[in-house]
């Protein structure tokens, strides 16, 4: 009970006081995250849409497939990834090992599945209610990914929320590719991690706490278009 | 909004300066040694040393890959089959701290008042004590083998508990089962969550435990930062810097005796 | 400019696994008129016109007098449960025009208009998904003719409606019917009866009588028929 006491009043400090360290740790954990689920939807939104669709002879194992990579564990993504960003790995030479680079990659394998499926079940469903119209009205394929993205967008929506909650909280990929080094590649959940270690637990709650307010935000977010959704809806 | 969002994303990135990156022990960070030596290296040389804390196995396959640019760990015999190898160019002995042996303050297998480490391991395994291990291949944790190897035991059964975490985890494992556990005196005084633990045993010489600096081979790794690993040595080696160790307390404690000799030229 | 019409059907059939919808059917829609599909429930009156419109790709021949790619653009379709996209009103009526690479301000004013025709100036910024089941059909229809189809199929556009909403639905058809070859159905006899040029009486899934509406409706040919509009149950 003292001990989360205690983190709660060392969240209220770092907060208030505008902790620089705070900051920067929290500014690293968005830069990453924001940018990987950025790219987790370039790739999964148009990749859902069009698994929805599309008829193809794999799709069906495409899409298996796809809900098997949700479960992948993010620890082992952050090995593999560690193991072809490692000098002595396949893009070494790139020397992106232990920067927030090697980060957001692999935020990016662990979230675009997510995306995809999410996208894919949205796009499904309004896909089932357009199809005969929009074959009715001539819309080229193009076209008709185009108008599902359009006025499918809450659903899309909330499947990049889903992927930015999972990419904020996530701990044992980026510590395995980013290294938690101070200043550099730390972020939220890897300095919880270490000032847990530390046996410090005031501040690793502190953090936290912020941590947590993050998620509660973008879930609070997630809701709200769910909403609007249905307002638009019925 | 989203911006001034951008904006502060992109700004957030770390401005560049000359770096270098070092795999070091748990115990080397968690001492806070770290927070003191790396402003006054970037100071002094220019050089933002970027830390990657991990356990010395780790830390040596870090340098074997090429993924950082010097190692700074205690493992005697794997520092030298790492030079013997020629992943790095030499190992230089910097400073060296100590282990402790800690426990619930009852010490219900009495290690207090043992005449040295093997004696104190010995009381422990047969009281059947429960014990946690680093097991993790760290320098702790060969420290600790090569402990119960003196005093002739070999720990097994449901009293000895390897962990496979870091120094601090393993720290919160054992006050959460009142354990004992072998732990580098910097850890200890740092850690935070201490309830009803002490150090009982220290001060055996072979509880000793020496930190090296190995700068990565360019030969091996040409991309390494050679050069500011040299620098870093230079400074670590230094007059000001060995005293900048020596004269790191916590507590009023000393925890690292610097002990680097004068370069060889 | 050269007419779609005639379309014809040459021993067209509309197959789902292995399970035959409609046909074989021969028939030719000439251009004109309103030509009501009527049969029992199951006959194929939504095959028939999901066939001839190709939603579905039918075995036979289905013949335009253009090539199949312009005969598209000429043609529209109404859904028995109306079809809405999830945008405004004025977005719904103006979406086919800009399929069409109509420019977005005259495809905002067309909407307008359109919206003013169909009664529906007063929702153009309002949902679609958001409207009455009844202003949702007189939309999708309002969306069918914005593009001036010189065919409009509707399968049953009246199914799901109350009197008044039938009623708005059923002139807005008839208007339309003067400048565009209507195919509808329904099972709505009084309702064929009111639109009906001519009939296209359906039985299990094959043209089972066809004529113009008055013969048909005065003089039905073959026994099913008869008993059909006499309201008997048909086998």
């Amino acid at each position: 009970m003292d001990d989360l006491l205690d983190g709660l009043a060392a969240a209220v400090r770092l907060i208030v006081t505008a902790d620089a360290e705070l900051i920067a740790i929290t500014l690293l954990s968005l830069r990453v995250t924001l940018t990987a689920v950025a790219i987790a939807c370039l790739i999964g939104l148009p990749l859902g849409a069009w698994l929805a669709v599309r008829r193809f002879r794999w799709r069906r194992a495409v899409i298996a497939t796809l809900n098997a990579l949700i479960g992948l564990p993010p620890v082992v993504v952050g090995l593999v990834v560690y193991l072809m960003l490692s000098r002595s790995g396949p893009f070494g030479v790139l020397g992106l090992l232990f920067t927030p680079t090697a980060m957001i990659v692999a935020q990016v394998v662990i979230v675009t599945p997510l995306v995809a499926s999410i996208a894919h079940q949205a796009m499904r469903e309004l896909w089932a209610e357009y199809h005969d119209l929009l074959i009715s009205l001539g819309a080229t394929r193009r076209q008709r990914v185009l108008a599902l993205i359009l006025d499918g967008r809450r659903s899309l929506l909330t499947a990049a929320l889903a992927g930015f909650g999972r990419a904020i909280g996530e701990v044992g990929a980026i510590m395995i590719v980013g290294g938690n080094i101070d200043g550099a590649t730390r972020v939220l959940t890897t300095a919880i991690a270490l000032e847990t270690g530390r046996g410090d637990f005031a501040l690793a709650l502190g953090l936290g706490f912020v941590l947590i307010a993050l998620a509660l935000i973008v879930s609070g977010a997630s809701h709200w278009a769910m909403r609007t959704e249905r307002q638009s809806r019925w | 909004m989203i911006r001034t969002l951008l904006i502060l994303l992109l700004t957030a990135l770390p401005a560049s300066a000359e770096t270098m990156r070092m795999a070091v022990t748990t115990s080397f960070d968690a001492s806070g040694l770290a927070e003191v030596l790396l402003p006054e290296i970037a100071a002094e040389t220019g050089i933002e040393v970027q830390l990657l804390v991990v356990g010395t196995g780790q830390a040596l396959r870090l340098g074997e890959a090429g993924d950082v640019d010097a190692v700074l760990v205690h493992s005697r015999t794997a520092e030298e089959a790492f030079v013997e190898a020629g992943h790095a160019t030499h190992r230089r002995e910097i400073m060296y701290n100590d282990f402790v042996l800690i426990g619930p303050t009852g010490d219900p297998a009495g290690i207090a008042g043992a005449p040295d480490a093997a004696a104190a391991l010995t009381r422990i395994a047969e009281s059947r004590a429960p014990f946690v291990s680093r097991g993790d291949d760290s320098g702790t944790h060969k420290a600790e083998l090569a402990l119960w190897d003196a005093a002739g035991i070999a720990p097994e059964g449901a009293w000895y508990r390897p962990t496979g975490s870091g120094m601090g985890a393993a720290l919160n494992t054992t006050v959460a089962m009142g354990a004992y556990i072998l732990s580098d005196r910097a850890t200890w005084l740092n850690f935070g969550n201490r309830e009803g633990m002490a150090v009982l045993f220290e001060g055996d010489p072979a509880l000793f435990n020496q930190y090296a600096y190995l700068p990565m081979n360019p030969a091996r790794h040409p991309h390494v930062a050679s050069g500011a690993a040299m620098a870093v040595e230079d400074w670590l080696t230094s007059e000001k810097g060995q005293a900048l160790i020596s004269g790191f307390t916590i507590a009023g404690e000393r925890l690292f005796t610097a002990n680097a000799m004068p370069a060889a030229k | 400019m050269v007419s779609l019409l005639p379309l014809e059907l040459e021993g067209a059939t509309l197959t789902r696994g292995g399970r035959r919808l409609v046909g074989p059917i021969d028939l030719r829609v000439e251009a004109g008129g309103i030509t009501v599909v009527i049969g029992p429930n199951g006959s194929g009156k939504t095959s028939l016109l999901r066939m001839m419109h190709g939603l579905q790709p039918a075995k036979g021949t289905l013949r335009w007098n253009l090539p199949e790619a312009e005969a598209r653009l000429r043609q529209s379709f109404v859904f028995q449960r109306p079809v809405v996209l999830r945008r405004s009103v004025a977005a719904n009526l103006a979406y086919p025009l800009l399929l069409r690479g109509t420019p977005r301000a005259k495809a905002r004013a067309m909407a307008e208009a359109q919206a003013a025709r169909f009664d529906l100036t007063g929702q153009l910024d309002q949902p679609a998904p958001s409207l009455s089941g009844g202003e949702q059909q007189r939309l999708a229809l309002a969306r069918a003719l914005i593009t001036a189809p010189e065919m409009l199929f509707a399968d049953e556009p009246c199914a799901a409606l109350d009197g008044r909403a039938t009623r708005a639905v059923e002139s807005h058809l008839r208007y339309a019917g003067r400048r565009t070859t209507l195919v509808m159905s329904t099972h709505d006899m009084g309702q064929a009866r009111r639109l009906a040029s001519r009939v296209v009486f359906l039985l299990h899934g094959r043209v089972h009588e066809s004529s113009p509406a008055a013969q048909f409706f005065a003089r039905p040919e073959t026994e099913a028929a008869r008993a059909f509009l006499n309201g008997d149950i048909v086998e």
